[in-house]
């Protein structure tokens, strides 16, 4: 009776903790430097991560009502020119009548950022934000945003 | 840190091992495991959100009432799963003393909530949900989350999550103290 009671507390403790925390299920690794010359566009890969259990709309999600993932980038004075989004998975859940198309494990997002002509040579930190909204096979997490600092070094 | 499962498994064994070492103080009629002994509960924090009129609802307009208080938003699957039974519940149960009351947590609002509503003929009071509310009721960083609140405004007992209709209708039972529905 004792030793139940005290794997009780112990659980119950270990849950009270659990619950303050707000989980985030998706992480970005920080971008390496990226050096573009004027006039020209360079690549950044950026690499994630979505935790075991869970997954993230893609950006095309089969239902209108799910929130997509999506990728902004603050890139003044350069130009973002593309944002190549991985290409989701159809799945099908307890919760959900129709597969969804989902992101899960490992994944990468492509931007191609251009360097105006007449910009000057210097170093530029954009500010990325990836917004995505990722669930489990029982219940969903509040949309979330990742922000990300690309550091860009125009020549 | 854990896995969503080892999350759910954790909070089960744990329910599991309340109810077991309580079992002596649970009062007649609270027979499902899911609902707290009396002595257990704590007092559900007060709110004031607004419904789809425009008029101010709080936890105390309830008083005397079983609540059953779902944190939902219209882009959870999860969640859209549920509704369909606590239309049914409230059906069901409102006269026997229970109020189903869903908060929504969508940041648009009223114009993604309304719709939702009026196309699944949702015939209980849902009220826009905003982030204090949500935070004096533990985060509520996952949907559903429904917490059921015994007559004297005390939180009986949580889900996290998906769970059965089953399990909410013998929490609601427990809680109205009435007679299981014969299946």
């Amino acid at each position: 009776m004792k030793k139940t009671l005290l794997l009780c507390l112990a659980l119950l403790l270990l849950l009270s903790s659990l619950q303050g925390q707000t989980i985030n299920p998706l992480s970005v690794e920080p971008p390496q430097k990226v050096t573009i010359q004027r006039g020209h566009s360079a690549t950044i890969k950026l690499q994630a991560r979505i935790d075991r259990g869970y997954h993230v709309n893609s950006n095309k999600p089969h239902e209108e009502y799910l929130i997509p993932m999506r990728m902004t980038l603050t890139a003044d004075p350069l130009i973002l020119e593309s944002v190549k989004y991985p290409v989701g998975h159809d799945q099908k859940y307890t919760f959900s009548e129709q597969p969804l198309n989902v992101v899960t494990g490992n994944f990468e997002i492509l931007l191609t950022i251009k360097a105006p002509q007449n910009i000057e040579p210097q170093m530029h930190v954009l500010l990325g934000k990836l917004r995505y909204q990722a669930c489990s096979d029982k219940a969903c997490l509040a949309p979330k945003t990742v922000e990300i600092h690309i550091t860009a070094d125009v020549r | 840190m854990f896995s969503p499962k080892w999350k759910i498994a954790l909070a089960a064994l744990a329910l599991a091992c309340l109810a077991m070492s309580c079992s002596s103080s649970v009062k007649a009629g609270a027979a499902s495991p899911n609902v707290r002994p009396t002595k257990d509960r704590k007092i559900a924090p007060a709110f004031k959100l607004k419904d789809a009129d425009g008029k101010i609802a709080q936890l105390s307009d309830y008083k005397g009432k079983v609540v059953l208080l779902n944190f939902w938003a219209t882009w959870c699957g999860p969640c859209k799963v549920e509704i369909p039974w606590f239309i049914e519940f409230e059906q069901k149960y409102k006269d026997k003393g229970l109020a189903v009351i869903g908060v929504a947590m969508d940041e648009e609002g009223w114009e993604v909530i309304k719709p939702y509503i009026i196309d699944k003929k949702v015939n209980y009071r849902v009220l826009a949900g905003d982030d204090p509310t949500a935070q004096i009721y533990g985060g509520v960083d996952s949907l559903p989350t429904t917490f059921l609140i015994d007559r004297e405004g005390k939180i009986a007992g949580v889900h996290v999550g998906l769970v059965s209709k089953s399990e909410y209708e013998k929490d609601i039972v427990a809680l109205l103290g009435i007679a299981a529905p014969v299946k």
